[in-house]
């Protein structure tokens, strides 16, 4: 049989899913967790707590902003509020940040802590999205994007017919999607069924990569038992779990440039976020803790980590029982492919972080540039129908009228195009600096 | 034989005087009278369309200079590379009074030099500043300081800033005409635009004195990352007897306008983070940070 798959572009990086056999642990608590206010896309939130204010587990401690797109954030811990203060996230700069003491581990009495599965749905769809959106749920993939946004189906927009959830993990490294699936199945279905009772879709599809069988057989297993949910094996090509490549391949529509999966009929959906969506309508409670993975080829020990929102990157270190290896050369926040190098270990884990991956000099040092030599190799796996060569040439002589012309905003920054090419060139670099530039420009031409 | 040649003269007269005419209805309908002043004035301007001015090239100013006139005042206008000598030969032109024009010129603000600011991380990307600083602080460490790889120096049309090897950071040359191209392309605003010098009797004597860092951070923060970072103390904010000098966000500014030149912050600065064009008066109790900004 034929797998499903997108049908432009595409590469096939080495997996190097080292810590797939590691069921989740549970990380245990730190003195003192900082809980930054910008870990979603969008406007960050409105701190609602101050100084020497004591807060539960969950206890709301700032509030979404007054724009469309933000989230609500909860405390991760208990105790006592130390400060709200400058602290350095994935990229070395400094944000706001609540800062908050660990004493004990008391829980919001709302939250239902019985690990037993509920099954039984009693809120109406309105009442789905009202408590996704108060319960701060974002997209849990790595984008953090306000999950509540996408159930609002607003004026002439047809509703969706399909919700995609995307269970492919094609970055290489990270497994914490694959343990979920693994570990939990019905929670996940739950969820899905959730999530399509308040996009009011009658069928779900699952998209899993072909490299993760037992994930796939232990998921088409359980979906029978729940109406309207398929799952479907996709063939191992990355960026598979890209919106637009993997609606491509699941129910083969093309989103247009420029507009939103909502506009073809679908939801897309991550399975860390149909979980959290599960944990949020039954058990009420909020997101303050994912799966964070802990990967790297020179660990003796990796492992996929229940984290709380707000522990120290260390935490996940020191749950390993390592040093860092001598040979460390870099830092990654995310995949390799799309996450970004980190300064410090110091950073905590926000809604964001899929993972963290230590490289080694070989795997991370560049390798020095040479000249375009024309092979196309880069339009060719470009998922996207770009010519990243062009783009990058634009981009880097500041022709930003050209690069608009020449479609950059299309880019998803997946990288394919600098891992293929032959010299080396800093392909993606440049296109996210045009990319940048232009959707500045564009922002500034919109009448306020 | 000759009728052949006499049809074809007669035709092509005809097609010639045919579109003689349309072209001359077509001239004198469409006539843009363009005043003869505007090219005269492009002709005392620089003609090196820096920019600077803020109009697109020196054509551009010069429209501008010509239609102010017309509205009888031109003191707004300024040529800024071209500088008092330039302006004053066209305020002779025009007839008109030409504003008043500090000579400007760019100044550095940072000292994180590779001694002051040792390096912590390697970056192995595109060389080119703006994309460092949107990935991540910078090879130091300082979210403020200069990163070093020269925006500055390739939009400079006067090849009047460069990269000092040895400190990493960038050299603003005397023949800066202070067009501003710099201070844009700066991702983190490093460069400002400050008067040359205090001004006597209608010339500047080229002596400045600035804050060399724009760090907000708090100083102990700032200090673990740069040894040249300016800590906030405060120390020449007391010390200065114009009260030139301002303090906000753990940071300290020099107000051109107030300052005398005296030099007393640069003897009271911990951190050496203030820097002058001259050597200030010796009351030397540490030494002063003094090299002339070449």
């Amino acid at each position: 049989m034929k797998l499903k798959t997108f049908k432009i572009g595409g590469v096939h990086p080495p997996e190097n899913k080292i810590s797939a056999n590691m069921a989740i642990q549970v990380l245990g608590l730190p003195k003192q967790v900082s809980i930054p206010l910008s870990q979603h896309l969008g406007a960050p939130s409105v701190p609602l707590v101050k100084q020497g204010d004591i807060v539960k587990t969950g206890t709301l401690i700032a509030r979404k902003a007054d724009a469309f797109i933000s989230a609500n954030i909860h405390s991760s811990v208990s105790g006592k509020v130390l400060r709200i203060d400058d602290v350095m996230d994935a990229t070395g700069y400094r944000n706001k940040a609540i800062i908050i003491q660990v004493e004990e581990d008391v829980w919001e009495e709302s939250i239902d802590r019985s690990p037993e599965l509920k099954k039984d749905i009693d809120c109406s769809p309105e009442e789905i999205v009202k408590k996704i959106e108060d319960m701060g749920i974002v997209g849990l993939g790595g984008a953090a994007f306000p999950t509540h946004i996408k159930y609002m189906v607003s004026g002439d927009r047809k509703a969706p017919d399909t919700l995609i959830i995307n269970g492919v993990e094609c970055e290489p490294y990270l497994t914490s999607d694959y343990r979920l699936m693994l570990e939990k199945t019905d929670e996940i279905m739950v969820g899905i069924t959730i999530m399509m009772k308040a996009a009011k879709t009658p069928k779900a599809v699952i998209g899993i990569e072909a490299n993760k069988p037992d994930a796939i057989v232990k998921m088409q297993e359980k979906a029978k038992d729940y109406p309207g949910i398929e799952v479907i094996g996709l063939k191992v090509q990355y960026p598979q779990g890209a919106e637009k490549q993997l609606i491509k391949a699941l129910v083969n529509r093309e989103v247009p440039s420029g507009r939103l999966p909502l506009d073809v009929g679908v939801i897309v959906n991550n399975v860390g976020t149909a979980f959290a969506v599960y944990e949020a309508v039954q058990k009420n409670k909020p997101l303050i803790d994912r799966v964070v993975t802990f990967t790297g080829k020179k660990l003796k020990k990796t492992g996929n980590f229940l984290a709380r929102i707000g522990v120290p990157s260390t935490m996940l270190l020191e749950a390993t029982g390592e040093t860092m290896p001598e040979t460390t050369a870099k830092i990654i926040s995310g995949g390799p492919m799309m996450g970004k190098a980190v300064s410090t270990l110091e950073i905590p884990i926000t809604k964001g972080t899929s993972g963290l991956v230590i490289l080694d000099e070989a795997e991370a040092k560049r390798i020095p540039t040479s000249n375009c030599i024309r092979c196309a190799k880069c339009a060719s796996v470009c998922p996207m129908g770009l010519e990243p060569y062009l783009l990058q040439k634009l981009a880097y002589r500041e022709y930003f009228d050209r690069c608009e012309t020449e479609a950059i905003t299309d880019c998803i920054e997946c990288g394919s195009c600098s891992y293929t090419c032959p010299s080396s060139l800093p392909l993606l670099d440049y296109i996210r600096f045009g990319k940048s530039n232009v959707l500045r420009i564009q922002r500034e031409r919109r009448p306020k | 034989m000759s009728a052949v040649i006499l049809y074809s003269v007669i035709t092509l007269g005809v097609v010639a005087a045919g579109s003689a005419i349309i072209l001359f209805v077509i001239a004198s309908k469409f006539r843009v009278d363009e005043d003869p002043r505007i090219d005269e004035v492009a002709a005392l301007l620089p003609g090196a369309n820096c920019g600077g001015c803020g109009y697109p090239g020196c054509r551009g100013l010069a429209e501008a200079l010509v239609k102010a006139a017309d509205n009888g005042d031109i003191s707004a206008l300024m040529c800024p590379p071209g500088g008092m000598t330039t302006m004053a030969g066209i305020s002779e032109f025009l007839g008109l009074k030409a504003g008043d024009m500090l000579p400007m010129i760019a100044v550095v603000r940072c000292g994180g030099s590779k001694e002051k600011a040792p390096t912590k991380f390697e970056y192995d990307g595109p060389s080119k500043c703006a994309i460092s600083h949107s990935l991540f602080l910078g090879e130091s460490g300082c979210p403020y300081g200069c990163i070093g790889m020269g925006d500055c120096v390739s939009v400079c049309k006067f090849n009047a800033i460069y990269i000092d090897q040895e400190t990493g950071l960038p050299v603003v040359k005397d023949n800066c005409v202070a067009c501003g191209a710099c201070v844009k392309a700066c991702p983190r605003r490093i460069i400002e635009l400050r008067p040359v010098g205090q001004v006597e009797n209608g010339n500047t004597n080229g002596k400045r004195v600035w804050v060399n860092c724009i760090n907000k951070e708090k100083g102990a923060v700032a200090m673990k990352n740069c040894k040249a970072a300016c800590i906030g103390c405060g120390k020449c904010a007391k010390a200065c007897p114009s009260s030139a000098i301002t303090l906000k966000d753990n940071l300290a500014y020099i107000d051109p306008m107030k300052c005398t030149v005296c030099g007393e912050c640069i003897q009271v600065c911990p951190t050496g983070a203030i820097k002058a064009t001259f050597k200030p008066e010796p009351k030397p109790k540490q030494e002063p940070a003094s090299e002339p900004a070449a």
